[in-house]
């Protein structure tokens, strides 16, 4: 049976692994490659870097990160953040990530999706949406979460899925950083309404965060950041927890 | 030395990275001759079928593939490689693959394609790759799978919504695992490593 992914998230900022509330008020919490390596040991069953800096400040993505971690770690990785294009998307996956995360480029660009699907088969493809609950409508928020896009998060995610992507990424952006767990009716909904796996992102902060998205979603994977860079869990430490709980996970 | 086959493959650098982090001699090969110099072949692959079996014949390398088999040098298939070694596939109608192993691959059916993730493998017969009775995880990540014409080529299996798919198959010097085992851990690395002293 296909288990659970847990999926440590190392928000990366020039060469360092920063975390913020909301993306803001960063703090440094190591070296990412240093950081991969640990979570990988200890029971992460992908790592996600997602660069913080670049969409915003307009620095180019962390090949160089991505071909030392590649040398390193032998789980998946994705990487996302700065990915503008399809060369960029190219040199990442030749670099040694194993897939992409888009966001506001396949907003810009969504032709992007198909394009990269089309050249390297939509398990590389992932599908990164922004989202936050307006007027009782989940909409997409782009730039990280500083604009606002006009399209709606189901429509966008399925739009997405047609187009190539094998993956969604689904960051609540009400639920980010508050670690008061994650968004799950808004994640249940989209679960629930496509055929490629998703990944919920925003707001874990305990073990029973994660216990009740699996239980209460049809979530393929659970991504989370400060839970892990703050040493009160370990990937194996949760998953053990989540098997108590009758989830299925990696042992 | 393992010949890793170079064809603009998206996962030919895991690849080669787990092969140098077990400290095992490999070189990529990009064109036939490079073939002629290695004792172990591993076909790579991730991405659409037909788009890699344009990319073999463009250069000659599926032909190179099938002269060094049938010369008696170990193939290892992984994912999309595996499925290579059929005759054909769904994702690509009237392109013929290696046609080492009969049988096609099909689109999975399944709730959630991809098929992404971790995923326990339980042998069904022995298989050079793995000891026996050892179950392990591997990292899956496909949407199609192997149709064998022949069932004994299965080795190895794992559980998607209550069916079996294969994740190993293979005969004498001819296998492929649908899963990545340069994207699993220990386990996948311990796999590579049986692959390059069988």
């Amino acid at each position: 049976m296909l288990t659970k992914r847990i999926i440590p998230c190392l928000d990366v900022r020039g060469t360092r692994v920063v975390k913020g509330v909301r993306f803001e008020g960063l703090q440094d919490v190591g070296d990412p490659v240093e950081l991969a390596s640990r979570y990988a040991e200890n029971g992460a069953d992908e790592l996600c870097f997602l660069d913080v800096g670049a969409t915003v400040d307009g620095e180019p993505t962390v090949l160089d990160l991505v071909r030392r971690v590649s040398r390193v770690l032998f789980v998946p990785f994705t990487v996302g953040g700065g990915i503008r294009s399809a060369e960029d998307a190219r040199a990442a996956l030749r670099a040694g990530a194993d897939k992409v995360a888009l966001n506001s480029a396949a907003l810009s660009s969504p032709r992007l999706l198909q394009q990269l699907a089309e050249e390297f088969g939509s398990q590389c493809v992932v599908l990164s949406v922004d989202t936050r609950e307006i007027d009782g409508r989940w909409r997409v928020t782009t730039h990280s979460a500083t604009r606002l896009d006009g399209r709606e998060c189901l429509e966008w995610a399925q739009e997405g899925i047609h187009l190539g992507a094998g993956e969604i990424l689904l960051n609540v952006i009400d639920t980010d950083g508050g670690r008061r767990g994650f968004a799950v009716e808004i994640t249940k909904r989209v679960a629930a309404s496509v055929d490629v796996p998703v990944i919920a992102s925003g707001g874990a902060g305990a073990v029973e965060h994660f216990v009740e998205v699996f239980r209460s979603t049809e979530a393929s994977a659970a991504l989370a950041a400060s839970i892990f860079h703050d040493g009160s869990w370990t990937p194996r430490s949760l998953k053990k927890h989540l098997a108590r709980h009758g989830i299925e996970v990696r042992p | 030395m393992i010949g890793v086959i170079d064809y603009g493959a998206g996962n030919l650098q895991s690849v080669t990275n787990a092969l140098q982090h077990l400290e095992l001699p490999s070189r990529s090969c990009v064109t036939p001759d490079d073939l002629a110099r290695v004792d172990r072949l591993l076909l790579p692959g991730v991405g659409q079928f037909g788009a890699a079996v344009r990319r073999l014949a463009g250069n000659g390398l599926d032909e190179a593939i099938l002269e060094r088999v049938q010369a008696g040098v170990p193939l290892l298939g992984i994912c999309l490689g595996l499925q290579l070694l059929f005759r054909q596939s769904d994702e690509a109608a009237g392109l013929m693959g290696l046609e080492l192993l009969p049988g096609r691959t099909v689109r999975i059916e399944a709730k959630i394609v991809p098929h992404m993730g971790w995923n326990r493998v339980t042998l069904t017969r022995p298989c050079p790759l793995i000891d026996e009775g050892e179950t392990s995880y591997f990292y899956f990540a496909h949407s199609y799978v192997a149709h064998l014409d022949w069932p004994q080529l299965l080795a190895g299996t794992t559980e998607l919504d209550g069916r079996e798919i294969p994740a190993i198959v293979g005969r004498e010097r001819i296998w492929g695992v649908q899963f990545h085992p340069e994207k699993s851990g220990s386990a996948g690395l311990a796999l590579l490593r049986r692959f390059a002293e069988c």
